[in-house]
């Protein structure tokens, strides 16, 4: 039964994959589907922009926010805000797009119009994938042995220096995976993008340019392709698959080679 | 270049054992440890001699990691623990609230059951306690990474390694390790917790070797299981028993005096094999 | 000084988060909140959703999930027992297929949404409608549901097993009266958390259960999904945000509430295995 899912997905990317010799996805210069142009390279670096700048917010932060619930946090404020966390994390990607949208992209546009733009999606992205890298850093650094700390407080080492010096370089190998992890939900995610970056089929030149990513793109014109375009949407969709999928194989990996975490 | 020397030193190591002035380093008076609500050491009053290897034994769950733990407050970091009485040190009362807990640590170290090196070189498990206390000089931490892992019979074994991860070397060279650690914060006391217990004979006997080369520059407190061992490092000996469910210190004096003529019958019990 | 400084920066950080959270909840509640209303559950959209409700919006919901559940939970069940009861931890093919369960679970949701609309929209013929997106989100949450199911399996006190093969009891029987009520909690702890991903799901069902807001006749109706419903609302419908901010507090809280519900019954089932004694 679990063979007949795969097997089923393999069909259904067979029309990209037996068409993938006829188009010329990377040297075509830009993406204009009706006239036979399917060039991804625009919409791929925007992808892949909006999803370095949402790490880029998210992992600092993210890892901070983690050990502020470790290791600083009062234990009565520890829960609750854990709890807010999980909460966010829960939250519908489809609602952060619509609060970026009827919140943040007015605030910008007032300054930039229009708006909805790279860096906006990115920063929505990050909030998004920002309990992500919470959540798992958390863990690592709950499962770090207990030892460690008594060992470090016994040296009277001072706690950020312990939570900088050890604690961290301890739990990076899990907390790393954690980051893969994050930024293969970003660069997966749709409705945020789609919602908030602005759609042009551009090559990005500025933080608030508006911009297309491939998953906003297959959302935006899947209802209607036929043919060679639907095929090319396929193709898309295996690109950021692939990618995708890289990206969880080396997470799993540097964490199942660490022994801590 | 000479290490800093220390406000005592009591001749050469090799007859350290007889010259053994019993001078107090540590006095604990009436020494109580609570967890929650339950009593797990009662009214302990002992003195830790300076320069000498102080064993404690007893059976598990007595409260001998308890009560080494109260002596570098690390039960500060156990919730629901409580102590009362008295831990002087410097005509301080360690006990009192307003302490600098740092300082305290860095004066009294603490080794562990199970050796925990910190996941990263063994270079940088030394260099970080060094540059803690302000130590920026990259030849003078050199130095005394090199001095401290001789101390310890590590230095021949790893100087051609020490960007090797810690957590690569043999349990035996762990411990080493973290004695090293330890020693390279130029401590005055040493609290051990069962320092061989999870490490194999050969091993075990090399630490051993350690601690006793250890008698004169440093005060030790070693809690043991193994008595043979105890016998053969100690100067002093405490004898911990669980009466009524709660900890108490039995029996304290000369280690001979402790395992060759027994004052109380526990104890003889105990050192002689019938019980525990 | 170090010290201090270390913590005022954690301190921040967390405090701008919390910020955040507080600003979007308070960005929903904004317009949403006076849109709010039983009759805003119970009343069809009217003029492209601005006005009016979202009944038959949670019709198609519920339907869709329906379709969900029927087909996750047995299938899911099954393979879960298959995976952590008759097959050798390392056995070749057990291996293989937690692989693909594992890198299935991260495959992106808009490329099963392409799935679905190839395979069972065009290819099984059904169209845009509530089973086809219904049976996309099964697609979707299962490789997740059988690895937590399996995973809660994994973990049942092995006395047991051993108790219910020395009465002779096959193995089967087993599984059915002993072992998977013992699950239990775990497996309805990850079916609920599957269910509130579908139901937060979008990208999925844009293009399997389509866009139609009327009240769905049957499972072969198109019908739209809640989600799907803020999505075009805010995009598609000028004059639509106060309705998008309305049904996005209602799916908000939904989800809630599922989490609530999945966070509750792991506690449980954790405390239960603390007094059991048994480790993973
Ligand atoms: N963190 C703790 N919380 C509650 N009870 C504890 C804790 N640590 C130790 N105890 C209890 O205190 C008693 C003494 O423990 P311990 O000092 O570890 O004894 P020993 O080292 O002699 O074996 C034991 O009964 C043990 O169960
Ligand atoms: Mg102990």
């Amino acid at each position: 039964m679990l063979a007949l899912i795969i097997a089923v997905i393999i069909i259904g990317a067979w029309p990209a994959l037996s068409s993938h010799d006829s188009i010329a996805f990377i040297t075509d210069k830009s993406w204009y589907p009706l006239e036979g142009q399917f060039g991804m390279l625009s919409m791929l670096l925007a992808s892949v922009l909006v999803m370095i700048i949402a790490i880029l917010l998210a992992a600092p932060i993210g890892i901070m926010c983690a050990i502020f619930i470790a290791y600083i946090a009062p234990a009565r404020i520890q829960k609750g805000y854990r709890f807010a966390i999980a909460l966010l994390a829960g939250m519908p990607s489809v609602v952060l797009g619509l609060w970026g949208l009827t919140v943040l992209v007015p605030l910008i546009n007032k300054w930039s119009p229009p708006g909805q733009s790279l860096l906006l999606a990115g920063i929505v992205l990050c909030i998004m994938i920002l309990p992500t890298v919470t959540l798992t850093s958390l863990a690592a650094f709950k499962s770090l042995p207990e030892t460690l700390q008594h060992a470090t407080s016994a040296l009277g080492i001072r706690q950020h220096v312990q939570i900088v010096n050890v604690l961290i370089p301890a739990a990076s190998a899990a907390i790393i995976s954690g980051v893969l992890l994050a930024m293969a939900r970003a660069l997966g995610e749709t409705m945020v993008v789609l919602m908030v970056a602005g759609n042009v089929v551009q090559f990005p030149t500025g933080l608030l340019e508006p911009v297309r990513t491939l998953t906003a793109n297959i959302a935006l014109e899947m209802a209607y392709a036929t043919d060679l375009h639907r095929a090319s949407l396929f193709v898309s969709g295996l690109i950021l698959t692939v990618l995708v999928l890289v990206m969880m194989l080396i997470a799993s990996k540097i964490k199942s080679d660490n022994h801590y975490g | 270049m000479a290490l800093q020397t220390k406000g005592f030193t009591l001749g050469q190591l090799t007859e350290a054992k007889t010259c053994c002035e019993p001078i107090p380093h540590l006095s604990v008076h009436n020494l109580s440890v609570k967890y929650q609500h339950k009593t797990v050491l009662e009214n302990v009053n002992l003195d830790i001699y300076k320069g000498c290897i102080t064993a404690l034994i007893g059976p598990s769950g007595c409260g001998k990691t308890s009560f080494l733990s109260t002596l570098n407050r690390m039960t500060d970091m156990i919730a629901g623990a409580s102590v009362s009485g008295k831990v002087l040190f410097h005509d301080d009362n360690i006990l009192n609230q307003p302490i600098d807990l740092l300082t305290l640590r860095r004066q009294i170290g603490m080794i562990f059951q199970k050796p925990n090196p910190f996941p990263l070189s063994i270079y940088r498990n030394l260099a970080l306690p060094l540059r803690e206390i302000g130590i920026k000089d990259k030849q003078l931490i050199d130095y005394k990474i090199e001095t401290v892992l001789k101390d310890v019979g590590l230095w021949q074994e790893v100087h051609h390694q020490l960007d090797m991860t810690a957590t690569k070397l043999s349990g035996g060279q762990q411990q080493r390790l973290c004695i090293a650690r330890a020693l390279v914060l130029e401590p005055e006391i040493l609290l051990m917790d069962e320092p061989c217990s999870a490490l194999d004979p050969i091993s075990s006997a090399v630490v051993e070797d350690l601690i006793v080369s250890l008698r004169g520059r440093y005060t030790v407190v070693i809690v043991t299981h193994n008595l043979a061992q105890a016998k053969r490092v100690a100067n002093y000996a405490g004898f911990f028993w669980m009466q009524e469910r709660v900890g108490k210190l039995v029996e304290f004096g000369r280690s001979q005096h402790l395992f060759d003529q027994p004052q109380n019958e526990l104890t003889a019990a105990f050192v002689n094999g019938r019980k525990g | 000084m170090a010290e201090r400084l270390f913590q005022a920066g954690i301190w921040c950080a967390a405090l701008l988060v919390l910020m955040v959270l507080f600003w979007l909840v308070q960005g929903l509640l904004d317009q949403g909140l006076a849109k709010l209303s039983v009759d805003f559950l119970f009343s069809q959209p009217q003029n492209a959703g601005r006005d009016g409700g979202i009944s038959s919006i949670l019709v198609a919901t519920l339907l869709i999930l329906a379709v969900t559940l029927l087909v996750a939970l047995p299938l899911g069940l099954a393979s879960a027992v298959w995976l952590a009861e008759f097959t050798a931890t390392h056995n070749f093919w057990a291996r293989k297929v937690r692989l693909a369960l594992d890198v299935m679970a991260g495959v992106p949701s808009i490329v099963f949404g392409l799935f679905g609309y190839a395979f069972f929209s065009l290819f099984l013929g059904m169209g845009f409608s509530i089973l086809s997106g219904g049976l996309t989100l099964a697609c979707m949450i299962l490789p997740v549901f059988i690895r937590t199911c399996e995973i809660g399996l994994r973990s049942v006190n092995n006395s047991w097993r051993q108790g219910a093969a020395a009465l002779g009891m096959p193995k089967i029987k087993a599984v059915w009266f002993i072992l998977l009520p013992a699950a239990l909690p775990a497996i309805s702890a990850g079916l609920i958390l599957g269910i509130g991903r579908a139901t937060a799901e979008t990208a999925a069902l844009m293009f399997t259960s389509g866009y139609v807001d009327r009240m769905p006749g049957s499972v072969m109706d198109s019908g739209r999904a809640l989600s799907v419903h803020i999505y075009d609302l805010s995009m598609n419908v000028t004059g639509g945000d106060a309705a998008a901010q309305a049904s996005a507090l209602i799916l908000l809280m939904i989800i809630m509430v599922l989490n609530m519900l999945a966070y509750a019954i792991t506690d449980l089932w954790l405390g239960r295995r603390v007094l059991n004694g048994f480790a993973n």
